[in-house]
Formats: structure tokens, C-alpha cells, sequence
């Protein structure tokens, strides 16, 4: 499933669109960024309530399909701009992130 | 000709105290450095969260300082070296869970005290020399024959 299937999937809304063709590999959840930092890999989907421009650099140093806030939270405006040069996806939605994940896992992404 | 002849100096970046926005900025260049020299993807993966890591370290607790990177046919080198203040019990500081993080680092996700464990799990061979009042000089290598045993 790639980012564009997956916006019309949970109806999500598009903060920062760059590549919606962005095949989806798995996904994590967290808001500790070393563990963020350690466990996504390329094409993993990033859970999450942090909205500062570092959600970005990790993005773009795991080559993260996209990073979605969850229960509202939004990134910042220089999240925004720097996921907008970097060309990362950044997504939101009102679901928490269990919510989410849960939504996720029944469209099968990240079962082993 | 030797390793050390050919070892080569590929980034410098200087961080200072407490600009989180510049975070990721030496780990993002040095990445894209290595994927033109054409370093397999999991070594780049390695190096990219050790560099990243170390960067934040800077910004986090230290009064300023250094990252830099060199390349040579056996290893990657990122050398992080900053100003102060010294690490004070250095096996405590590699407890996982163990953090000095201030408020403001926590909030955005930071100072969960995983940043050193993450350095030394995917860096091949890490040197750590600090001295209370003068600085912190971490050297972590991840090696390019990965044919022994310290593949993640």
C-alpha cells in the first residue's frame, strides 16, 4: 500500500505532501526519539505527538515513508518548511496513536 | 600505501549549546556523503543514527562543539568533541534510562537516557575520554568489513 491509498484508507489529512507514491513498509510508535531514532527502518510509517523540525530529521535520516501526528498534535511551522525542502510526507489525524496503530494493523501493515 | 594515507576528512560541522533546530543537519550530510561513496545501506543506517545521536549529546549537555567525520577503506570515524562541562560518571551516562536531559529536551522527545546506549549499540568501537571543566571527545568507528560478528 503506498501514502495516497493509505490517506483515503483512514482519512487522514495532508500537512506536507511530497511523495504520496511512497510504498509503506511497516510503522512505529513513540515519542522518544532515540528509540524512534533506533527502530524505524526506509518505508516505515512514524506515530506520533512531537511536531518540532527533529521529526523531520529523523524522517529523512531513516528514509521514512511519512510521519503522522496523531490526536490532533501538528507539526510546526519549521517542521513544515523543512519537511517541504527535505521532501518528507507529513500526515495528521484526530485517532490517538493506539487508535491509529490499531487501524493500521487491520490493513495489514507491519504484521509479521 | 597505508590506511591512514587515505583516510579522508568528509564532514566538519560546528553545534552549538542548545540549537535543537540544526539537529540532524551533520548526519543528514554525512549520509548523503556515504550513499555517493557508495557505503552499503546498512552501514550508512549505523553511522547515520550514531552521528545523530552525537549531535544531539552537543545540543543537549554541553556548552558547544564538533562533529566531524572521515572515511578511510577500513572504517568510518565520527569524532564528537565539545567544550564542556565533562561527563561526570561516564558508566552511569551509558546506563540506558539514566539522563541529566534538562526539561525542554525531554519535552520534544529527547533525554530519555537512550542516546549513548544507541551509540555504543550501532558503533563497531566507540572511545570516550572527558575531563570534569574541559570537554567530552567521543570516537566512535563502525568498521566496512562487517565480516566478523558486530553486524546488528
Amino acid at each position: 500500500m503506498n501514502i495516497k491509498d493509505l490517506i483515503e484508507e483512514l482519512d487522514l489529512e495532508v500537512v506536507v505532501e511530497a511523495d504520496l507514491e511512497k510504498e509503506i513498509k511497516g510503522a512505529y510508535s513513540s515519542d522518544l526519539l532515540s528509540n524512534v531514532m533506533a527502530r524505524t527502518k526506509e518505508g516505515d510509517l512514524w506515530l506520533t505527538v512531537q511536531g518540532h523540525q527533529n521529526i523531520v530529521a529523523i524522517a529523512l535520516l531513516n528514509d521514512l515513508a511519512a510521519v503522522i501526528t496523531t490526536e490532533e498534535f501538528e507539526a510546526d511551522e519549521e517542521a513544515r518548511s523543512k519537511a517541504q525542502n527535505q521532501g518528507i510526507n507529513l500526515l495528521k489525524t484526530t485517532l490517538s496513536s493506539y487508535e491509529l496503530s490499531g487501524e493500521l494493523y487491520k490493513l495489514g501493515i507491519g504484521q509479521k | 600505501m597505508t590506511n591512514e594515507e587515505v583516510r579522508q576528512e568528509i564532514i566538519n560541522f560546528e553545534i552549538e549549546a542548545g540549537d535543537f533546530s540544526s539537529g540532524g543537519e551533520a548526519s543528514s550530510k554525512l549520509k548523503s556523503i556515504l550513499r555517493k561513496l557508495g557505503i552499503p545501506s546498512q552501514l550508512i543506517r549505523k553511522t547515520a543514527i550514531t552521528t545523530y545521536e552525537l549531535e544531539i549529546n552537543i545540543i543537549i549537555h554541553t556548552f558547544g562543539g564538533r562533529i566531524s567525520a572521515e572515511v578511510s577503506p577500513k572504517e568510518i570515524k565520527v569524532i564528537a568533541s565539545d567544550q564542556g562541562p565533562g561527563i561526570e560518571d561516564v558508566d552511569k551516562a551509558f546506563q540506558p534510562g539514566y539522563s541529566t536531559a534538562n526539561e525542554k529536551a525531554r519535552e520534544m522527545g529527547f533525554g530519555a537516557g537512550m542516546g549513548l546506549c544507541n551509540i555504543k549499540r550501532y558503533s563497531d568501537n566507540l572511545e570516550v575520554r572527558t575531563k570534569i571543566g574541559e570537554g567530552t571527545t567521543i570516537e566512535a568507528y563502525i568498521y566496512l568489513d562487517q565480516s566478523g560478528d558486530n553486524i546488528e
